[in-house]
């Protein structure tokens, strides 16, 4: 059973910097779907292969999903959102290799993702608005409502980040306590139910991205 | 007998986790029995329902595991135990 779900786990050290788990599961995640990517669109061609079609599927339906989110033509935020999705959902999936650990359930990766979204929403918002008119969406109702709106920003991108980390690391957490009890076989439905979670936070974050930059790319909050 | 940082802090743990379900296994109970009986009137909806009850119990759910990183902080990375 792991000691301390918190720690980071050293594999090796490179010159100074500690190489982790995490970040060796990232790396290897990030060769994976662009070898992947590579091998589809190398040759594309309107008789498309059964590599190409498939990812063309992929993509037209996370398009057809942002958009309905967003309301707005999805292409310009589809690059960041698609490859958020695809990385989460390959990163929450990883846990059913053996050895391999989830990059996503340690508190690391998904600071990192959260603040991609935090920079690329406000960075989204004032070029489509311009800056005076993306600052103004902080005074909207009122000038008094300044400081909540600020603090708002701050939450919601801290819970984005908890919110990752801790159904990915709860649910390690409970497959090792159902491991140390009992044997062999009472762990595969846990594992099944991780595998839906999974997916089901993969999607969560990337709606809650898309929802965030429309709101800025709109100038509302929220 | 002397109370230590260690035994509070298991203690908060516990404590923690057992209040922190309740709300949140209240509200699933709730949105899962609204979903029944969408799912019951209008049958041909069902897809649409169950995809939206399971990104609403996920959300419901973080709050039980906000209580339970709250609870692993205790135990793990608690700033007041040397």
């Amino acid at each position: 059973m792991e000691a301390n779900p918190l720690a980071p786990d050293i594999l090796f050290t490179l010159g100074p910097a500690p190489v982790s788990r995490a970040v060796v599961t990232t790396w290897a995640i990030m060769a994976l779907l662009t070898a992947v990517a590579w091998a589809g669109g190398r040759r594309a061609s309107a008789h498309a292969g059964a590599l190409q079609t498939t990812l063309e599927i992929v993509v037209e339906t996370i398009e057809k999903q942002v958009g309905e989110i967003m309301r707005r033509d999805p292409w310009p935020y589809l690059p960041l959102l698609g490859s958020l999705f695809l990385f989460l959902v390959a990163a929450n999936l990883s846990a059913v290799i053996p050895g391999a650990k989830p990059p996503t359930g340690h508190i690391e990766t998904p600071a990192a993702l959260a603040v991609v979204v935090f920079l690329s929403a406000h960075y989204y918002g004032i070029r489509a608005l311009g800056g005076a008119a993306y600052l103004r969406r902080y005074v909207k109702p009122s000038p008094l409502l300044l400081p909540l709106n600020v603090l708002s920003e701050i939450t919601r991108t801290f819970s984005l980040m908890i919110r990752l980390f801790g159904n990915m690391m709860s649910h390690e957490f409970v497959l090792a306590i159902v491991v140390f009890l009992a044997g062999l076989l009472l762990p595969v439905p846990f594992m099944l139910l991780g595998m839906m979670i999974g997916i089901i936070q993969a999607y969560i974050f990337t709606v809650l991205a898309a929802v965030f930059i429309g709101a800025a790319v709109g100038g509302e909050l929220e | 007998m002397q109370w230590t940082v260690e035994m509070l802090s298991v203690i908060g743990a516990v404590i923690a986790v057992s209040f922190g379900a309740i709300g949140p296994a209240l509200g699933e109970g709730r949105a899962i029995a609204a979903a029944m009986d969408a799912i019951a009137r209008q049958p041909e909806s069902a897809g649409t329902l169950s995809r939206t009850l399971f990104v609403g119990l996920a959300m419901i759910e973080t709050m039980a595991i906000y209580c339970l990183v709250i609870a692993l902080l205790l135990l793990y990375a608690n700033p007041y135990v040397g």
